[in-house]
């Protein structure tokens, strides 16, 4: 299983801070919440200014997973 | 190398602080630098404009400690800054809160401000975090800014 996390808006839009899914690869991810929500919300979820994280690394791009994975979807980020 | 991250719901005391590093670096400094941001009580930029009754910090545990211990690394790969100290608060603050602290400590001065500014520059688009502000209009997430592009951008020109 792969845990999917949300936060800030991402997380507001979604109702969720997360759930496990099964996926072989990030685009895999995209499918399931691409079924999981409606196309206004899933275009937040794919937005350009969206980064992704693997086990709290960031990538880019598509990436394989492996069964325990933490795939999080990061919004523009506001601190400081 | 000495640098210290915290992530914290609670206030921070900075003279506990500074006095932790005064003894870290004791007789090797020259100079400290202490940098506290507050929370304000209207953001034009970022927020609403209305009058900010709270502020929220939401952070990825472990991420978050993280992106700013890679900012410290970088700030001490660029200057000769061995003890730094950042706390960083995070949950609901109020208006005049202490939200950030930045603590730098060097042989001499120029390096401390130097850090100091460039650590506080990415913490603004790196670290992190998100702020969600509560005014009469409602809550909303605060937009990164511009502004805050440009400051951090400015560290990657050849010339600084």
């Amino acid at each position: 299983m792969i845990s999917v996390k949300f936060f800030a808006q991402l997380r507001e839009v979604t109702g969720t801070e997360g759930f496990e899914i099964d996926a072989l690869d990030l685009e895999g991810v995209y499918q399931v919440l691409a079924d999981r929500y409606p196309a206004e919300v899933f275009a937040q979820l794919r937005g350009d200014n969206v980064r992704i994280a693997i086990n709290q690394e960031l990538v880019n791009g598509n990436r394989a997973l492996a069964a325990g994975d933490e795939v999080a979807l990061l919004p523009p980020v506001t601190g400081g | 190398m000495d640098s210290k991250v915290q992530i914290q719901s609670t206030e921070f005391d900075v003279a506990r602080i500074y006095q932790e590093l005064r003894d870290a670096s004791a007789g090797q400094a020259g100079a400290i630098v202490s940098f506290v941001g507050l929370v304000r009580d209207r953001n034009e930029i970022a927020g609403d404009g209305a009058q900010v009754d709270t502020l929220t910090l939401e952070h990825y545990p472990g991420m978050t400690e993280r992106s700013i211990s890679v900012i410290l690394e970088q700030a001490q790969t660029r200057w000769p800054v061995p003890w730094i100290r950042v706390v960083h608060r995070v949950g609901e603050l109020l208006p005049n809160e202490q939200i950030v602290l930045v603590m730098t400590a060097s042989a001499h001065r120029d390096a401390a401000f130097a850090a100091a500014e460039f650590i506080m520059d990415y913490l603004k688009t790196d670290a992190v975090l998100w702020k969600s502000e509560r005014t009469r209009l409602g809550q909303t997430w605060l937009r990164s800014t511009a502004q805050d592009a440009a400051r951090s951008d400015k560290w990657r020109q050849p010339d600084r």
